[in-house]
C-alpha cells in the first residue's frame, strides 16, 4: 500500500498552521483526490474549492510545494512523495478556510471593465462575418478560466498589495480580449493607463509562467496593450498618422 | 435566535449556469431587481465544462436544415414523449438565442465565409451544433456573465438555497438559505422564484458531474409542492474516462466521434455497426467508408453508427463490456488516432478540433491520443427529467416558481440530444426570466412573506442540527447511496432491485438524519454534504419511484424485465408530487394531442 503525507495550511482570517495528513495514494491520483481522500477520512471539515476536476472551472488553484497550480491537474506522480508535500492557499488574496482564499476582489475589479461593444451588424438579419484567423488571436484569451494563479504570483499584487491600483494580468487578458475582439469599437486604453494601472507592470512574465491555460499574458496580451496605450498617449505623430489612415 | 440576513428582490433565480444567467439577464432587461444565487463562485457552474456546442439550425453550414428537421430530431431522439410545444419553441428560438450571444461578445468558430461554423453530433441530421474546439460551455457562460454583470443584478456567489417558501396562499414567495464561506444565513423575498440548478449526477457513483449536481431543484421545488416529470431519464453518457481509476467517469465529448472517432472492442471490431435501430436505419451509414465521408462534411453521406443516440450508444459499450470484449480496464476503445491514415498533419487536425481532449488526456491518463486509442464507458450525464413546467412560461405548478435548464423537464423526453441543452438553456432561460419579471409585476404587491420568528428559528435548527450530535460521517452516507444508485438503478433495470433501492434508500434516510459534523459553520465541506443529503436521497427516491412505474424500455431507460417499447401503454409521462400527507405519489401523465402541422413535420422527416 502506497502511502504519502500531505502538509496542509488549516486555519483561517486569524491565522492558522501547517497539519501533516498521511492517506493511501493509487496510480493516476491528482493532488484534488487526495485532498478529497483527507477531506472524507480525516478532516471532514476541511475547506477546499473545486468542481470540474478536469481543468476546465479554475476553482482549484493553491500553492503546491510552493507552485501556484491547479489541484485537479497536479498528478502526484509530477511531484516527490518521499516527503511531505506542502499545500497552501493562494497567497494574494485574504485567506476564508484552509484553502480556500477570498477572491471577490477579481469580480469587482471586472465591472470596472469597459463592456464589449459592437460595431453594427454586417447583416441584415443581425450577424456578422468574421475570418477564423481574427477570432483565433482573441479565442487565445477567452481561454481563460478565471483561476487568478497569474494574480496569485504577480509581485504588485502578491508582493506590493497594489489591489488598488492594478488590476492584473487575468484583467489585463480580459482587456486584451475586448480590445483586440474582431467587432469591438469600444477604447479602453484611457482606463488602462489611468485607473487600470498597466504601468505597473515591469514584463517579468512570472504571469505567464504559470497560466494553466498557456495563454501567452505577457507578448500577447500586456505587451500590445502597452504598445496601445504609448500610441495614443505619448507618440503624438504615430497618433496623428493614425488618425489620417483611418 | 439564530442571525440572517434579509435581501428583497422581485426575481430571484437560483443558479448561475446558463440557465440562471440568461433568465437574470432577461429579468433584469425587464427592469425588475433581480437577485442570483449560487453555491459555486460566478463562471463555475456546471456548464462552464459544456464541450461540444449548441444545437442551432442556423443553416449555416448545411443549408438544407431548418427549425423543423431540429424539432423532428428532438422528437425522435426522445422518443416521442418529449413536450412538444416545448421542442417547437426551442428548435425556432435557438438560432435567434446564439445570434444574440454573438452580439454579446461570443466569439464561435466560422465557416470559410466567415459565418458561424456547425459540427455533427448524435442524433443531429445536419452539422447544426455551433461550438469554440471542444470549450463551447466556457465561452457561453463567460459571455453570459461578462454581459451580465453591467446589467445590476445582485450576484450571492457560494450561497446555497434550504428550502423554498410561500404565502398563505400558496404562491412562492421567498426561499431560505447560508453563505458557505461564513456558514450565515440569508432569507430572501421574492415574488417570483426561478430554479436552475441543474442536475443529479452526483446520486450515482460514476458521474462526469460536479460535486454541485445534488438534485436541488428538483428536491426543492418536489418539497414546494411542485410536480415532477420524467424523473426515470437518466442520461449514461457512452464515453466517460475509466482508467486511472482518480478520473473515472470525467467526459470525453461526442465531439471526438464527430470528428470521425471510431468505437471498438478489444478484437478491434467497430461494434456499433452489429446494432442499428429500425428507425435510424434509413439516416445511417451501412458502411465504414461512408460514415467517414459524413464526419468529412460529404452532404450525401449518411452517419456511421458511433453518432447513434446516446442511450443506444451506451447500451451497446455495455454489451460489448459485458460479453467479454471490453478493454483491459473494462471499457471499450475510441480511437481518433486512426484518422491520421485519412487526413495530411492528422496530429495537429486532432489537437486543432480537440484541444482539450488532447489535454485531458495526456496531462491525466498519460495518454497522448493522437498516437493511441482512449478507453471509455458510460457515465451518469445529465438529467432529463425535472420540475414540469408550461412550455410557453416555464411556470411550474405552485404559482409563482419557474424552472429552466436541466432541472426543468420536458424538451428531451426519453433522451437528450447532444447540443440540446445548451440551447435550452438560452431558450428556456430567457422565457423564464420574462414570464417571472411579468408575474412579479403583476402579483408582486400581493405576495408577502410573513415568517414568524419561530419558524426561521427552526429552519435554522434543523441546518445546524448535525453539529449538536455524535454519529457517522455525511461522506459515507453519500458513498453508500452513490453505490446503491449505481449498481440497483444504473443503466440497466429490474424490477426486484429497484425494490431493493427503495428500501436501501429508506435506511440511508435514517443514517442521514443522524449524521454528524465536526468544526464551525465557516467554508465546512462535511457540513455541506450533510445538508446535500437530504436532496440527493430525494431524487434517488423519485428516480427509482418512476423507472419501477415505467414498464417498458424507451430511451435512456432499460427495463432487462420489459426490453421491449411499448407505445399503446407508455407513450405518456410519469409525474411525480408529494400528496397532502406527505407520501411521493407517482401517475402516468397522458400527452395531449400534437397539431396536424407538427404531426406532419415528424412524418414527413421519417
Ligand atoms: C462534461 C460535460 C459536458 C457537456 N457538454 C455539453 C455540450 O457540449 N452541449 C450541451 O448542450 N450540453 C452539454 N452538457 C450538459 C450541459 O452542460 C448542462 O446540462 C447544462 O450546463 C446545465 O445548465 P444549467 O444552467 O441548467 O445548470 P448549471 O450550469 O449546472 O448551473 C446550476 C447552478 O445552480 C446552482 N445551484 C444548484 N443548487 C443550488 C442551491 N441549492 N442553492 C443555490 N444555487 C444552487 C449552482 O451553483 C449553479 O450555479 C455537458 C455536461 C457535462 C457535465
Ligand atoms: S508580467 Fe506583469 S502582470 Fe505578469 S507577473 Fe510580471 S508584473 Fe505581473
Ligand atoms: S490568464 Fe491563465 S492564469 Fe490567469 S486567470 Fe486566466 S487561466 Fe488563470
Ligand atoms: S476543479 Fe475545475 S479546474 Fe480544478
Amino acid at each position: 500500500m502506497a502511502v504519502a503525507t500531505f502538509r496542509i495550511w488549516r486555519g483561517n482570517s486569524e491565522g492558522g498552521e501547517f497539519r501533516d495528513y498521511t492517506t493511501e495514494v493509487f496510480p493516476g491520483m491528482v493532488v484534488l483526490d487526495a485532498v478529497h481522500r483527507i477531506q472524507a477520512e480525516q478532516a471532514n471539515d476541511l475547506a477546499v474549492r473545486w468542481n470540474c476536476k478536469a481543468g476546465k472551472c479554475g476553482s482549484c488553484s493553491a500553492e503546491i510545494n510552493g507552485n501556484p497550480r491547479l489541484m485537479c491537474m497536479t498528478r502526484l506522480n509530477s511531484l516527490p512523495l518521499d516527503r511531505p508535500v506542502a499545500l497552501q492557499p493562494m497567497r494574494a488574496f485574504p485567506p476564508i478556510k484552509d484553502l480556500v482564499t477570498d477572491v471577490s476582489w477579481n469580480y469587482r475589479v471586472k465591472k470596472t471593465i469597459r463592456k464589449f461593444e459592437p460595431r453594427p451588424p454586417d447583416d441584415g438579419n443581425g450577424t456578422w462575418l468574421m475570418a477564423q484567423a481574427d477570432v483565433d488571436r482573441v479565442q487565445e484569451f477567452r481561454r481563460c478560466i478565471e483561476c487568478y494563479l497569474c494574480q496569485d504570483v504577480c509581485h504588485v499584487l502578491r508582493e506590493h498589495s497594489l489591489h488598488d491600483y492594478f488590476v492584473g494580468p487575468r484583467f489585463l487578458v480580459h482587456t486584451a480580449a475586448l480590445e483586440m475582439h474582431p467587432l469591438d469599437i469600444g477604447s479602453r486604453t484611457g482606463d488602462l493607463k489611468n485607473q487600470h494601472g498597466i504601468s505597473y507592470c515591469n514584463i517579468t512574465k512570472c504571469c505567464t509562467k504559470v497560466c494553466p491555460e498557456g495563454i501567452a499574458i505577457t507578448d500577447n496580451a500586456i505587451i500590445p496593450l502597452k504598445e496601445r496605450v504609448v500610441d495614443e498617449y505619448f507618440d503624438p505623430v504615430r497618433k496623428l498618422f493614425r488618425i489620417l489612415r483611418t | 435566535m439564530p442571525e440572517y440576513q434579509t435581501h428583497d428582490y422581485d426575481v430571484l433565480v437560483i443558479g448561475a449556469g446558463g440557465a440562471g444567467l440568461r433568465a437574470a439577464i432577461e429579468a433584469s432587461a425587464n427592469g425588475v431587481r433581480v437577485g442570483v444565487i449560487t453555491k459555486s463562485l460566478l463562471g463555475k457552474a456546471h456548464t462552464v465544462m459544456a464541450e461540444g456546442g449548441i444545437a442551432a439550425a442556423l443553416s449555416n453550414t448545411d443549408e438544407r436544415d431548418d427549425w423543423k428537421v431540429h424539432f423532428a430530431d428532438t422528437m425522435r431522439g426522445g422518443q416521442y414523449v418529449n413536450n412538444w410545444r416545448m421542442a417547437e419553441l426551442h428548435a425556432k428560438e435557438a438560432p435567434e438565442r446564439v445570434r444574440e450571444l454573438e452580439a454579446w461578445g461570443a466569439l464561435f468558430d466560422r465557416t470559410k465565409d466567415g459565418r458561424i461554423l456547425q459540427r455533427n453530433f448524435g442524433g443531429h441530421r445536419y452539422p447544426r451544433l455551433a461550438h469554440v474546439g471542444d470549450r463551447t460551455g466556457l465561452e457561453m457562460i463567460r459571455t453570459l456573465q461578462d454581459h451580465g454583470i453591467h446589467l445590476g443584478m445582485e450576484v450571492h456567489m457560494e450561497a446555497t438555497v434550504l428550502k423554498l417558501l410561500k404565502d398563505d396562499q400558496g404562491r412562492i414567495a421567498g426561499a431560505f438559505g447560508y453563505e458557505r464561506e461564513r456558514g450565515r444565513f440569508l432569507l430572501f423575498h421574492a415574488k417570483a422564484v426561478v430554479l436552475a440548478t441543474g442536475g443529479i449526477g452526483r446520486a450515482y457513483k460514476v458521474t462526469s458531474n460536479s460535486w454541485e449536481y445534488t438534485g436541488d431543484g428538483h428536491s426543492l421545488a418536489y418539497d414546494a409542492g411542485a410536480s415532477l416529470m420524467d424523473m426515470e431519464f437518466v442520461q449514461f453518457h457512452p464515453t466517460g474516462m475509466i482508467w486511472p481509476p482518480s478520473v473515472c467517469g470525467i467526459l470525453v465529448t461526442e465531439g471526438v466521434r464527430g470528428e470521425g472517432g471510431v468505437l471498438k472492442n478489444i478484437e478491434g471490431r467497430r461494434f456499433m455497426f452489429d446494432d442499428i435501430p429500425e428507425n435510424y436505419r434509413s439516416q445511417t451509414a451501412d458502411n465504414e467508408e461512408e460514415g467517414w465521408r459524413y464526419t468529412q462534411g460529404d452532404r450525401d453521406a449518411r452517419r456511421p453508427p458511433e453518432l447513434l443516440t446516446r442511450d443506444h450508444v451506451a447500451r451497446c459499450i455495455m454489451r460489448e463490456i459485458r460479453e467479454g470484449r471490453g478493454s483491459p480496464h473494462g471499457g471499450v476503445y475510441l480511437d481518433i488516432a486512426w484518422i491520421k491514415n485519412r487526413i495530411p498533419k492528422g496530429a495537429e487536425h486532432i489537437k486543432r478540433k480537440l484541444p482539450s481532449m488532447y489535454h485531458q488526456f495526456k496531462q491525466l491518463a498519460d495518454i497522448d491520443i493522437t498516437e493511441e486509442p482512449m478507453e471509455v464507458g458510460p457515465t451518469t450525464h445529465y438529467m432529463m427529467g425535472g420540475v414540469r413546467v408550461d412550455a410557453d412560461t416555464q411556470m411550474s405548478d405552485v404559482p409563482g416558481l419557474f424552472a429552466a435548464g436541466e432541472c426543468a423537464a420536458g424538451l428531451h423526453g426519453a433522451n437528450r440530444l447532444g447540443g440540446n441543452s445548451l440551447s435550452d438553456l438560452l431558450v428556456f432561460g430567457k422565457r423564464a426570466g420574462e414570464h417571472a419579471a411579468r408575474f412579479a409585476n403583476k402579483n408582486g404587491s400581493a405576495t408577502r412573506l410573513r415568517l414568524d420568528s419561530e419558524q426561521i428559528k427552526s429552519l435554522a435548527h434543523t441546518a445546524l442540527a448535525a453539529f449538536e450530535r455524535e454519529g457517522e460521517s455525511p461522506y459515507d452516507v453519500q458513498f453508500d447511496l452513490q453505490d446503491l444508485m449505481q449498481k440497483l438503478v444504473g443503466i440497466v433495470r429490474r424490477e426486484e432491485e429497484m425494490r431493493g433501492a427503495l428500501d436501501g434508500i429508506e435506511q440511508l434516510k435514517k443514517r442521514a438524519e443522524a449524521v454528524a459534523v465536526a468544526g464551525n459553520r465557516e467554508y465546512n465541506g462535511g457540513w455541506h454534504t450533510a445538508l446535500d443529503l437530504p436532496h440527493l436521497l430525494s431524487v434517488s427516491e423519485m428516480i427509482t419511484r418512476a423507472a419501477i412505474e415505467r414498464k417498458e424500455s424507451r430511451g435512456a431507460h432499460f427495463r432487462e424485465d420489459y426490453p421491449q417499447k411499448n407505445d399503446s401503454e407508455w407513450r405518456c409521462n410519469i409525474v411525480v408530487r408529494r400528496s397532502e400527507s406527505g407520501q411521493m405519489t407517482v401517475r402516468r401523465q397522458p400527452i395531449p394531442e400534437m397539431p396536424c402541422e407538427l404531426k406532419q413535420i415528424i412524418s414527413e422527416m421519417k
